[in-house]
């Protein structure tokens, strides 16, 4: 049995009568040649018969009687029972509860505007918005008054000229 | 089942008379006391009856069925109101395990003693397993159950219960060697049985 691949499992679905035909006659064929696995599945066999000698028992007389009156000794169901969901039912109800919250949980919050921006669009702005300080510049120099005194900067080629 | 759930009483009679006996036996096994395991099986009756109108046929009946069985036996094997039975290990636990009084030396008496000394050590085999492996095996040899059904009844894999199924008959195979040894001696020239017919209801 040592080192088998012939395990518990096998032995007892053998025995017991659930191991298909061909695991059947694999493991009788295995059994042929290995005497551990032999000695154990008679073993097996052989306890089996004796925990076959143990008599089945018949209930008392009065069973029928005492189960009877524990039956109508019994709190009866309510009229209003049949109003009670049934336990899947209700199970169900509960999941969908939980899978509705959870989903509200999860979905992200509304944007403060709602406007879609195309890709290209929101490009541009941020490039605007990264080039906002040298713009600014631009709008002061353009419009600085003192500048307008100082003299114009010429060509080099002019000058030479 | 379903026509008890309709609220046909013949039906819960036919239940009762098809069942009775094997939760008995199978109660009977687990706790080791006749008195108890009659009030646990009107107690899995009961729990039945009540309960067929929310019954939904999902599981083999008898899954359900045993399953609040094996429940309500490992409950008062826990509550410990089998106790009488365990503390008395050793010696019989019950009416059908007492020694008969019958005249010396009458031989179909002492045939009879013989064969009750027998069954007695097999009980008290049964019931020195653990709780769970003790369910597994009267489940799979008494009850004849199959490997997916005991599994749900124990709520465990059916993997697991193999394992646990092997075990139990190695336990047993050890507590009752000498049994098996003389049942050994007695097949010595006979021609070895087919496998496979190894379980009794």
């Amino acid at each position: 049995m040592m080192g088998c691949k012939y395990t518990a499992d096998s032995i007892l679905a053998y025995l017991d009568g659930r191991a298909s035909a061909a695991e059947r006659r694999e493991l009788e064929a295995h059994l042929h040649h290995c005497a551990d696995c032999r000695a154990r599945v008679e073993e097996f066999r052989r306890l089996w018969s004796v925990l076959d000698e143990l008599p089945a028992i018949e209930p008392s007389p009065a069973f029928d009687a005492r189960l009877r009156e524990r039956i109508a000794a019994a709190p009866q169901p309510s009229p209003w029972s049949w109003l009670a969901p049934a336990p899947r039912v209700l199970a169900a109800f509960a999941a969908m509860l939980l899978v509705a919250v959870w989903l509200s949980w999860q979905s992200p919050a509304p944007a403060p505007e709602t406007r879609s921006l195309e890709p290209g669009r929101s490009e541009l702005e941020f490039t605007m918005i990264r080039d906002l300080q040298v713009l600014e510049d631009y709008d002061v120099l353009a419009n600085f008054e003192a500048l307008e005194a100082l003299p114009v900067a010429t060509e080099p080629d002019e000058r030479r000229m | 089942m379903l026509d008890v759930k309709a609220g046909d009483e013949a039906s819960f009679e036919l239940l009762l008379q098809r069942y009775r006996t094997p939760l008995v036996n199978f109660l009977h096994r687990m706790v080791r006391d006749a008195a108890l395991a009659e009030d646990l099986a009107q107690e899995v009756f009961l729990r039945v009856y009540c309960a067929r109108r929310r019954y939904e046929p999902g599981a083999k009946f008898t899954t359900w069925l045993f399953r609040i069985a094996t429940n309500l036996a490992l409950n008062a094997i826990r509550d410990g109101r089998h106790r009488k039975a365990e503390l008395s290990l050793d010696e019989p636990a019950e009416d059908s395990e007492r020694a008969l009084e019958l005249p010396d030396g009458h031989p179909t008496a002492e045939q009879q003693l013989l064969e009750q000394h027998r069954q007695a050590v097999i009980r008290r085999a049964i019931f020195r397993l653990p709780e769970k492996q003790r369910a597994a095996v009267l489940l799979h040899k008494y009850q004849e159950m199959d490997y997916d059904q005991i599994a749900k009844i124990l709520g465990c894999s059916e993997s697991a219960l193999k394992s646990l199924l092997f075990r139990a008959y190695e336990a047993l195979r050890v507590e009752l060697a000498p049994l098996v040894g003389l049942a050994a001696e007695a097949e010595q020239g006979r021609a070895p049985a087919a496998a496979g017919e190894g379980r009794k209801a």
